[in-house]
């Protein structure tokens, strides 16, 4: 196992979840934070930050990021969720943009729709203010083992 | 194969280097580095706040994002003989290998069909060729999706 992975599960295991963050140097750089929901689950966000920032016109948050916000979410759910002595790998990732991001945070919250020997799918959900308008949608596919 | 001309190669050069100087691409360290014909390429250097895997040491899956949807972005404005806002509709990236941890990561994007309405764009992120790459992305994006111009008057 490496040394990310024993970091990872001993912070999970005493729910240390800026800690979590802090292990992964561009969750830090976005400025991520995350927690549990009242039901137990992850919840992700993302306080707004000039740096994040695409468009400055608007100014809206950048497509990128938001991108990353989520991928970022998919991953640390995915690893929060299973049991696994490697971290997942990301095979591919699909962004649905429905609204631009405003000045203001950013929140994700995953479900794993399929978890097999190989490969797990995670639809990923972002919103805003309103959860019933969600700012983006994404899907992604991970490869949880690697052949030796 | 001749390479098809800017439809405006000024708008195309201010369009570059506009779109890099955006915050988050600043934060990244997002370098525009020209285009041949109407493709462009991008260019960010790895850096240790960029890991997304420290085991591995490489580069966070959103750095791939950011710059997939900038130099699409910046395809798309070289079609175009004024300058347009536009917003990222969908974006796929399928991730053909990881990365090479220290080294940087460039992007070279084209947008192979601009509808109306839809501009479609494809790119490839490497680090030595375009021949031999790390991640495909595909995206499409709204054409005109703010009436708020990007740029002062008669900047391009």
């Amino acid at each position: 196992m490496s040394q990310f992975m024993e970091t990872f599960l001993a912070l999970r295991d005493e729910k240390r979840f800026a800690d979590i963050i802090a292990a992964v140097p561009y969750a830090r750089l976005m400025g991520v934070a995350c927690g549990e929901d009242e039901n137990g689950e992850l919840l992700f966000s993302l306080p707004f930050a000039e740096r994040n920032v695409g468009n400055t016109t608007l100014p809206a948050l950048h497509g990128g990021l938001i991108g990353g916000f989520l991928e970022n979410a998919a991953l640390l759910h995915l690893m929060w969720n299973r049991e696994s002595l490697e971290a997942p790998k990301i095979v591919d990732f699909s962004l649905d943009y429905l609204r631009s991001g405003k000045a203001t945070t950013l929140y994700a919250q995953c479900e794993i729709t399929k978890q097999g020997k190989r490969v797990a799918h995670v639809l990923i959900e972002a919103w805003q203010e309103d959860r019933r308008k969600p700012v983006a949608v994404a899907r992604a596919h991970f490869l949880l083992s690697t052949p030796s | 194969m001749t390479e098809q001309a800017p439809a405006n190669e000024k708008l195309l050069a201010t369009a570059g280097a506009l779109f890099v100087s955006f915050p988050h691409c600043v934060t990244l360290g997002m370098q525009y580095l020209g285009s041949v014909g109407r493709k462009p390429t991008l260019k960010v250097d790895w850096r240790d706040d960029l890991v997304g895997n420290p085991a591995s040491g490489v580069l966070h899956g959103g750095v791939i994002t950011s710059i997939v949807d900038t130099c699409s972005a910046i395809a798309v404005i070289a079609h175009m003989t004024e300058l347009e806002t536009i917003a990222t509709l969908d974006l796929r990236i399928d991730y053909l290998k990881a990365a090479t941890p220290g080294k940087a990561i460039y992007c070279t994007a084209e947008c192979y069909r601009l509808a109306s309405q839809i501009a479609f764009t494809r790119a490839v992120c490497y680090h030595d060729s375009p021949d031999d790459p790390i991640a495909h992305g595909v995206a499409t994006f709204m054409r005109d999706s703010n009436p708020k111009p990007m740029l002062a008057e008669g900047a391009a």
